[in-house]
This record gives C-alpha cells, sequence and structure tokens, in this order.
C-alpha cells in the first residue's frame, strides 16, 4: 500500500530508526509487542474501555451551523477538545501505558512543549500507579507554568532541561538520554507521530481512532462516511494523522495540513517545517526538518507552543511528498482571528494549535454542498492569557 | 595502508584513544590538539564534529559542542583546518559526529572530502547498519575510510558477529548502559560483558568507551579489549588551566599512560 510503513520502518523515502546502538534492544522489543496487541483481543477490550468510560470517546461530530452559513458551506467539528485532560493526545497515552504495563516496564517518561502531552501522561500514570517523569524545556516551564502545576499535581516529577536552546527539541533529547541511561525498567512516551520506527506507526495506529468515529458519524449524520475535505494542524503532526489515517485510500476526500506560520514563512519566525524545512534526520527519524545549511537544528517558532517543533511527522513528509495531503501554514494573526471568530459563532474557546486549522477555511474554496470536518484537537483553557492579552492589544 | 589497520597490525594492547571536539575551546585550537595528542603518544585520536542535539552524550560533551557552533566550527571548516594535518601527525584519525550534519554534507562529498585530509576511520553513532549497507557503503570503502560501529553489552551475539562481518575500522564497546562522561565503577557485571565480548574473538579490534574517565578505567578495559576511548574526561581536563592547554593535554595523557 502507498501509504503503509514497509518492514523497516519507512514510508516511502522516510522514517526508519536512525539511533544509538544503546537503544536498538528497547525498540526491537517495542516493535515485537506493539505488532503483537494490535490483534490481542483482550488489549484490544482494555484499551476501548477506557477510551470510552474514562476518556469520553467517541468524541462527538458537531455540525457547526452558524460557522456554516459564514463560510456558505458545511462544516462538522470533530470535538477532540472534549477529551478527559482537553485535547486528542490522551488517544496516545492510553495505548501507550497499556503497552507498557504489559511490558512490565514501570517507570515512564516523556517529553513535552506546551505541556499537554505531559499531562496526559502524567494522567494515565496515575491510573495505572505508574513513576512518571516528564522533561521540558526550562524556557517552556516558564512560559506554561498551570501545565507543570497540573503534571505535578498528578504526581509526576517534572524535569527542567536547560541544554541547547531548552524548548521541546532539547526535552525531547534529554528524554531519549534518561532512555539510553534506564533500558531495562522505563518505557519513553513519545507525544507525536515522530521519533524512530515504530513510535510514528505506534502513535498513528492509536490517534487513527478520530477518523474511523469521524468516518462512523459522518455516515449516521449524512448517509456517506466520506466528508469533501478534512482540515487539521500539524506540529509533530499526531491529531492530523489521526484524524486522515481512515480516509488516505480514498483519494476523492481532500486532505489539509496547516502548520504553524509564526509571523509569516519568510520572516525567519516560522514553524511551517514543509516550507523552510529541508530532509535530514532527527530524533531517531528521517524527514523534513528546520535546520541550517550544516545540518544544525533550528528552532522553531509560532505563537502554539505545541506546533513549534523543529521536525514533522515521516508519514507526512512522505504525503507531502506524494502530493496525498496539501499542506498549508496559518500565521499567529490568523489562528487568533480564527479562533475568535469560533468563540463568537460556536461558543467554543479553541486550543491556539487547532485555532490553525480553522483559519484554513479562508484560504480554501467550499461550495454550498460541500462537506467539510475540522479536527478540533483541543480546547483553549491553557490559553486564555494569550487570547486575553491579544484581545487587548 | 589505512592507519588503522597499520597501528594494530603493530600493536593490539593498550590502544588509547583520545575524543576532542572540533573548534573547542576555540575555533582553531584542532591543530594544536591534534598536534599535542600526537606528541603526548595516544594511538589514535577522534575528532568530534559537533551537533546542535548529541543525543547519546553527556553534559561535558554537549556543553562542548554547543561553544564549538557558537565559535564557527562546521564540518566544511574542519576540513580546512585538516588540510595540511599530515604534515605534524601520522596517528590514525578518526571523525566521530551525528549523521544530520554528514547526510547535509553530503556523504559521498564527504568521504572523499575526508580521505583528502588522511581521515583513516568515521563513527557516526546514528547511522543504522542496514542503511550503510544499502546505501553508503561504497563511498567509505572507495575512500578506504574505516567504518567503526556500536556494540553494547546488551547487543545479541548474532547482531555482533553481523557488525563484525561489516565493520572494518575497530569496535566501539559501550560498557555499560547511559551516555557518555558518566563515572563508571567497574563492577562484577561490567566486567562480565567485558569478558563476553573477549571471548567473541571477534575480526575487528575492539575498543571500550563512554564512562572510561581515569587511569583505573582505563587499564581495566585494556585487560579485556584492545583499549579504551576517553572523551568527556579530556575536555574536561583541557580546562584545567586555560592558560597552557598543552600542559594540560600532556599531564592528562600521562595520567591515563602511567
Amino acid at each position: 500500500m502507498k501509504y503503509e510503513i514497509d518492514e523497516f520502518g519507512y514510508y516511502g523515502e522516510f522514517g526508519g530508526a536512525y539511533i544509538p546502538e544503546l537503544l536498538y534492544n528497547n525498540l526491537y522489543q517495542l516493535k515485537a509487542a506493539y505488532k503483537e496487541i494490535i490483534t490481542d483481543e483482550p488489549f484490544i477490550g482494555m484499551l476501548n474501555e477506557l477510551l470510552n468510560d474514562y476518556v469520553g470517546r467517541p468524541s462527538p461530530l458537531y455540525h457547526a451551523k452558524r460557522l456554516s452559513e459564514y463560510y456558505r458551506t458545511n462544516i462538522y467539528l470533530k470535538r477532540e477538545d472534549l477529551n478527559h485532560t482537553g485535547a486528542h493526545k490522551i488517544n496516545n497515552t492510553i495505548g501507550q501505558i497499556l503497552l507498557a504495563q504489559r511490558m512490565q516496564k514501570t517507570r515512564i517518561i516523556a517529553e513535552t512543549g506546551a505541556g499537554q502531552h505531559g499531562v496526559a501522561t502524567a494522567t494515565v500514570c496515575a491510573l495505572m500507579g505508574l513513576e512518571c517523569i516528564v522533561y521540558m524545556g526550562a524556557k517552556d516551564i516558564e512560559r506554561q507554568h498551570p501545565n507543570v502545576e497540573r503534571m505535578q499535581l498528578l504526581g509526576a516529577r517534572v524535569v527542567a532541561v536547560h541544554s541547547g536552546s531548552q524548548t521541546l527539541k532539547d526535552a525531547t533529547n534529554e528524554a531519549i538520554r534518561d532512555w539510553i541511561s534506564h533500558p531495562d525498567d522505563t518505557h519513553y512516551i513519545i507525544g507525536s507521530v515522530v521519533g524512530p520506527d515504530p513510535y510514528p506507526e505506534m502513535v498513528a495506529h492509536f490517534q487513527s481512532i478520530i477518523g474511523k468515529e469521524i468516518a462512523e458519524q459522518l455516515k449516521e449524520k449524512t448517509g456517506n462516511e466520506k466528508p469533501t475535505a478534512i482540515i487539521a494542524c500539524v506540529g509533530g503532526g499526531s491529531n492530523a494523522i489521526g484524524a486522515f489515517h481512515h480516509f488516505l485510500p480514498y483519494e476523492e476526500v481532500a486532505l489539509y495540513g496547516v502548520e504553524g506560520g509564526g509571523d509569516g514563512i519568510y520572516s525567519g519566525r516560522t514553524a511551517a517545517t514543509l516550507v523552510q524545512g529541508k530532509p535530514g534526520i532527527i530524533h531517531g527519524s528521517k524527514t523534513y526538518l528546520m535546520q541550517d545549511a550544516d545540518g544544525q537544528i533550528e528552532e522553531p517558532y509560532s505563537i502554539s507552543a505545541g506546533l513549534d517543533y523543529p521536525g514533522i511527522g515521516p508519514l507526512h513528509a512522505h504525503l507531502f511528498k506524494e502530493n496525498r495531503v496539501q499542506y498549508m501554514h496559518a500565521t499567529d494573526t490568523e489562528a487568533l482571528r480564527a479562533a475568535y471568530q469560533l468563540m463568537k459563532l460556536e461558543g467554543i474557546i479553541p486550543a491556539l494549535e487547532s485555532a490553525h486549522a480553522f483559519a484554513a477555511l479562508e484560504k480554501i474554496k467550499f461550495t454550498l454542498t460541500d462537506k467539510v470536518v475540522v479536527n478540533l484537537s483541543g480546547r483553549g483553557d491553557k490559553d486564555l492569557t494569550t487570547y486575553i492579552n491579544h484581545k487587548q492589544q | 595502508m589505512n592507519r588503522i589497520k597499520g597501528l594494530f597490525r603493530n600493536k593490539q594492547t593498550d590502544i588509547l584513544t583520545i575524543y576532542f571536539t572540533a573548534g573547542y575551546p576555540a575555533v582553531d585550537s584542532t591543530r594544536h590538539i591534534i598536534q599535542e595528542l600526537d606528541k603526548a603518544g595516544v594511538d589514535i585520536i577522534e575528532i568530534g564534529m559537533p551537533f546542535s542535539d548529541p543525543m547519546a552524550d553527556g553534559v561535558t560533551i554537549q556543553e562542548s559542542n554547543q561553544t564549538a557552533l557558537q565559535n564557527g566550527i562546521s564540518i566544511a571548516r574542519l576540513f580546512e583546518q585538516l588540510k595540511d594535518i599530515r604534515d605534524v601527525t601520522d596517528k590514525p584519525l578518526v571523525l566521530m559526529g551525528y549523521f544530520n550534519p554528514v547526510f547535509q554534507y553530503g556523504v559521498k562529498e564527504f568521504c572523499s572530502k575526508a580521505r583528502e585530509c588522511g581521515i583513516d576511520g568515521v563513527i557516526i553513532p546514528d547511522l543504522p547498519m542496514r542503511e550503510y549497507k544499502t546505501i553508503y557503503q561504497p563511498f567509505f570503502e572507495a575512500n578506504d575510510l574505516g567504518i567503526c560501529f556500536l556494540i553494547t553489552p546488551e547487543t545479541t551475539e548474532k547482531r555482533v558477529r553481523e557488525i563484525d562481518e561489516i565493520n572494518t575500522g575497530f569496535i566501539y564497546l559501550v560498557t555499560s548502559p547511559g551516555v557518555t562522561g558518566r563515572q563508571v565503577q567497574f563492577k562484577n557485571n561490567q566486567v562480565e560483558a567485558l569478558t563476553r565480548i573477549e571471548h567473541l574473538h571477534l575480526k575487528n579490534p575492539v575498543l571500550a568507551g563512554f564512562g572510561i574517565s581515569n587511569n583505573e578505567s582505563y587499564k581495566t578495559v585494556c585487560k579485556y579489549v584492545n583499549g579504551g576511548i576517553i572523551g568527556s574526561s579530556f575536555i574536561n581536563a583541557l580546562n584545567n588551566n586555560t592558560q597552557n592547554i598543552s600542559d594540560n593535554i600532556h599531564q592528562f595523557v600521562q595520567s591515563m599512560i602511567l
């Protein structure tokens, strides 16, 4: 299949496992365990029970009438913002914590940028009674203090990372170093469809429930499971892969991924990896990344802390190369405008990340009969300060 | 002949390999450090190519990488510095660095440039064996560069044998789980691992690294494998007395050879 991973962990030319030998056994064992659980009935049963009763799935598919009227089309919102902990991130952490338990790991580590994945990891560790250590850049700890406190309340130890640029990429490096140092008892829960094989595929698998539900719910509402288009924001790209995955073989469904444009893609302050990046290796995966001419990784910028990752999942790189997904970008200003519009028309405060997906509605022409699904990947509670400050300006 | 092969033909024990970061402490320290390491009597000199995100390295090498990059080092500039390096040393020279900067430079171009400078071996810890075999091997072979893969005490015998088959420089044995720059106490389980590797009787010479920080740990690994690789504690020693780097280098190497 054109968009599926091959036996070596590649999507086309992207992916693989570019890791020091010290992690070889860990990834080998993880891949074996992951392959087992995909078809293991008891595991699937446990996972579904937690997704329903603990996370609150299925998340609703909501026909946003006033927004539809404004854009003169039919817009449906996939309400991942209504999940426990407020974003899609928990779909993945629930799956990985069950896998970690099955592998008899007793210590869980994670990286986090804005803190959403950290909170989702701390939550499932509390649920299972497992030790949890979250690496977070020192700069992000300052910027996202409420989430630091949430993680601590849930029993996690948050470790400040002072190396490099002190943000998400450095937190990821530090988590990798921790895993290298504790290969036996520790499982590393990566938060997006990034990292070495099997992570991109595994995280995509756990997130693909989003697209499956969209198909079922749309069929129920309209009689046809296929929308005209799906729009999702892309940092590492897990919510987008989750929403797209089921529909990849159906070329008639248009897919749009929206990157963080920051101050504009040519401003030097952007997170639009597919525009400004080049193929290379980051965190064990061959993909597009923001880097200088010498191959040193550069720090991206976006108003949204969840989109400013210098890489992008290898499947996205492949879908970009194959032209299956159309990638675009929204600037900080466009995302803010879209967020305020959603608040006013639908009474929903989206996460800043998700606001980028809504900003794409201005940029794409839809007809009165089209059905457009926007993946509302998270809620905006964590972004209130930003929204309030910019409203005043 | 490749100088790594030449070295091991004449000497199989107590091979002292020192790692330093190119461009550190100053951007043009490279040539001077190589010269002094040569004079001080080390066997192999490992030149680190700095990277913004060195994921297997501890704080010391992370910081030396960052400083070196701020100083303006790059692979292109390093090759400039190494242009006439064979005028001052005949020791085997090995380049060590993460894959992305090499990939951006162009692997083919990198290999031919390395040969022009008289480089003998390359260590790229995050270049997988399979990608090396299926894509890059011809470039290394065409330029007589010894590729040096890592193994750990946990690497299965089957995989060690596979690596031994394809490896052409020395095998880099990581002594115990963890990043570079830790102080490893060579207790029973580390010694067990060293013994296990010793008993495999590999075709390639084996040098142990990660956590070799002083004379005691260096001499311990030398009992089981062909020698040891020292990085972080050498970087720290460079700073002992910044007024005179040469003295620091000689004192450090002496303390190991003792």
